[in-house]
């Protein structure tokens, strides 16, 4: 067969997975904290921006932690690089336009929407939650359309 | 004093819960926009399997923990992140599909990567971080 559906091989994402999810887990055991990634960007936008909506207790109690969160991630990927990928800088060739409107587009939709691939994805599938299942489903539906479009017109 | 021991070992415990994640990430190699897009063009179903194995631990442990700890080992209390679905939920879904789709790159990774010197992707967290800006400002103050 020549088609495969994991053409790099399939055990480093599942290990991958699972240490995800340990992170995640292990954020909820000692903490109590559910452990989505997006909303420390409203979270430490409340730090400089005073309108009511950032003043929220949700974003203002929790804007310590998910900023200490988030320099672990950089922290894991960072023993990750030296540690085990020999330390060549990553890099990307997707264009500039591309991530910067893109992003937009994540960050944008992911506060309107109350979670990204890490909230909705893994802590709301996590616990089960029907809302959340519906927004993974919709999120891949229209990443599917616009991958799938972006590299037929813009390549 | 026992408050501040306390206080620094919940930043202790959320630091490396953010390491384990941000490797991951990693080890999955989800912090390159490349393996994200192939998954999106139906290339390589690797994401599925990152997936599923992360949401495997975390429904064990969701439903467990409290079961079995009662209250988490350095707090007194589980949180609880009810989610709804609703017209906000579906457009903001929507919208972030086609961020994704576009550039390749979620919250977490646009984070992650910066650890293993990924620096083109500070174009997509400064896109991230403008895109929940403009959500903010546009939102009625209490949603």
């Amino acid at each position: 067969m020549t088609i495969s559906f994991f053409p790099l091989g399939w055990q480093h994402y599942l290990l991958g997975g699972v240490i995800i999810g340990t992170g995640t887990a292990l954020l909820y055991v000692l903490t109590g904290r559910i452990g989505g990634m997006s909303t420390v960007f409203s979270s430490t936008w409340s730090f400089v921006v005073q309108r009511p909506f950032f003043q929220q207790a949700r974003f203002v109690d929790s804007r310590s932690w998910r900023l200490v969160y988030a320099a672990g991630l950089i922290l894991g990927a960072f023993v990750w690089w030296l540690g085990f990928a020999g330390g060549k800088p990553e890099a990307t060739a997707v264009p500039v336009w591309q991530l910067l409107m893109g992003g937009f587009f994540v960050g944008y939709g992911a506060r309107l929407g109350n979670g990204c691939t890490s909230g909705h994805g893994i802590c709301g599938l996590g616990s089960l939650q029907l809302p959340s299942l519906l927004a993974v489903l919709t999120f891949m539906a229209t990443a599917f359309l616009t991958a799938n479009l972006a590299a037929r017109w813009l390549v | 004093m026992k408050n501040n021991n306390i206080k620094l070992a919940r930043g202790l415990a959320t630091l490396t819960a953010g390491a384990l994640f941000g490797f991951g990430l990693s080890v999955s190699t989800m912090i390159r926009p490349e393996v994200v897009l192939s998954f999106l063009r139906f290339q390589d179903f690797g994401l599925m399997l990152v997936m599923g194995g992360a949401v495997m631990v975390v429904v064990l442990t969701y439903k467990l923990a409290p079961r079995l700890l009662g209250r988490p080992i350095l707090d007194d209390h589980f949180h609880v992140h009810p989610s709804t679905w609703n017209r906000n939920t579906a457009i903001g879904a929507a919208l972030f599909g086609v961020g994704w789709g576009l550039c390749g790159v979620c919250p977490g990774p646009a984070i992650a990567g910066l650890g293993a010197g990924n620096l083109d992707l500070l174009w997509a967290l400064a896109g991230i971080a403008l895109g929940a800006l403009v959500q903010g400002l546009r939102a009625k103050s209490s949603t």
